[in-house]
């Protein structure tokens, strides 16, 4: 058998594939590893503080962290439900 | 001033017992005051790999919660002066273990010891957490295989972020890679992931390479550290790699297959 081998055309190595497997997953990995430990709970107060002027969906809120190059950027993206709100609760928010 | 060392993986079955046994016994072989302390609570398994299950009599967590005194607990191995083994509980749980407990046990170790070696458990649990808590160095114990790999920059993450010294906002832990089981035939055939790619991959310093070699299972058959045979690839192996942690220069060896024959190629078995 080991002779007939020796003759066959080698497939593609699996070790190439286990390379390349694991460089799309831990890229994946340490991006979500370097997520702060606070922005959790960082939504969580700012949606109690919204909460006191409007109601809004917990579901959509997000609270996300860039970072490009020497500055990182905090981007809280909320959607207010319904059509823009009328003069009376504008005030309560100012 | 003393070092702790944790031998650590992320995965399980990788070697960091073996490992742990074999680094603790070479670093007392060179003449360095060592203990290594086995955190793996409830399922204990160092004392055996190091041959001296039957002189348990206290143990680790017997220390932490005051039941016993810490020379009660330490075991010194009748091979080699200076090396001495910390054994853990083997009826606990892993809670059995606190910060503080830990700490005043290290602490008292650091007294008498040069090196304190850390056998950690598998996972990231508590057992885990508690191992590497206080490391100054880590070894990295990883095999050639993706799961490995991919625990291992799991843990590495960890260290740099739930370590005493990341907490503190002092220097790093310092990270070694210990490549184990590695196999340079399957490496050659392409089944294997090359120690370049390994490296590229996690970017630490490697300390050492370890063979695949059969030495390793009648070693701990024996319940001797494996550097102990020093007739055998794994244990020169484990030998080069305690002096490159020491700060020697010593190149790598084993990483290719020896040179065969045509003979022997055409009919070359599978290991």
């Amino acid at each position: 058998m080991r002779l007939l081998d020796f003759f066959r055309s080698q497939p593609k190595p699996s070790a190439d594939a286990a390379k390349e497997r694991l460089q799309i997953l831990l890229a994946h990995d340490r991006a979500g590893s370097t997520r702060p430990d606070y922005l959790p709970m960082l939504q969580r107060d700012l949606l109690k503080v919204i909460a006191k002027y409007v109601q809004i969906d917990e579901e959509k809120v997000s609270v996300q962290l860039d970072a490009k190059g020497s500055m990182s950027m905090l981007e809280v993206n909320i959607e207010l439900p319904g059509p823009p709100p009328s003069a009376a609760p504008r005030r309560a928010i100012r | 001033m003393s070092k702790v060392v944790v031998m650590t993986s992320g995965k399980g079955g990788v070697g960091k017992t073996t490992s742990s046994a074999a680094f603790a016994a070479g670093l007392a072989l060179r003449g360095h005051k060592t203990v290594v302390i086995d955190f793996d609570v409830g399922l204990r398994n160092l004392d055996l790999i190091m041959g001296c299950e039957r002189r348990v009599v206290y143990d680790f967590v017997n220390v932490i919660n005051g039941e016993a005194k810490l020379n009660q607990a330490l075991i010194k191995d009748k091979r080699i002066d200076n090396l001495s083994i910390l054994p853990t509980s083997q009826t606990r749980d892993k809670d059995a273990l606190t910060k503080e407990g830990v700490e005043r046990v290290i602490e008292e170790l650091r007294k008498d010891f040069d090196y304190i070696i850390c056998d950690s458990p598998a996972g990231i649990e508590k057992g885990a957490l508690m191992a590497l808590y206080f490391a100054d160095e880590a070894i990295i114990v990883t095999n050639p295989e993706v799961s490995s790999v991919r625990d291992s920059d799991r843990i590495l993450g960890v260290l740099a972020s739930k370590s005493r010294r990341a907490e503190r906002g002092e220097a790093p832990v310092k990270e070694h890679l210990l490549l184990t089981r590695y196999d340079p035939a399957r490496v050659e055939r392409g089944d294997m992931l090359k120690l370049e790619d390994v490296l590229e991959i996690l970017s630490i310093e490697l300390i050492g390479v370890i063979p695949e070699s059969q030495a390793v299972l009648r070693a701990s058959n024996l319940g001797q550290p494996v550097i102990l045979d020093a007739e055998s690839q794994a244990g020169q192996a484990y030998a080069d790699a305690v002096g490159r942690f020491l700060g020697e220069e010593i190149e790598h060896r084993f990483l290719n297959t020896e040179r065969k024959g045509l003979f022997q190629r055409l009919f070359r078995r599978t290991a």
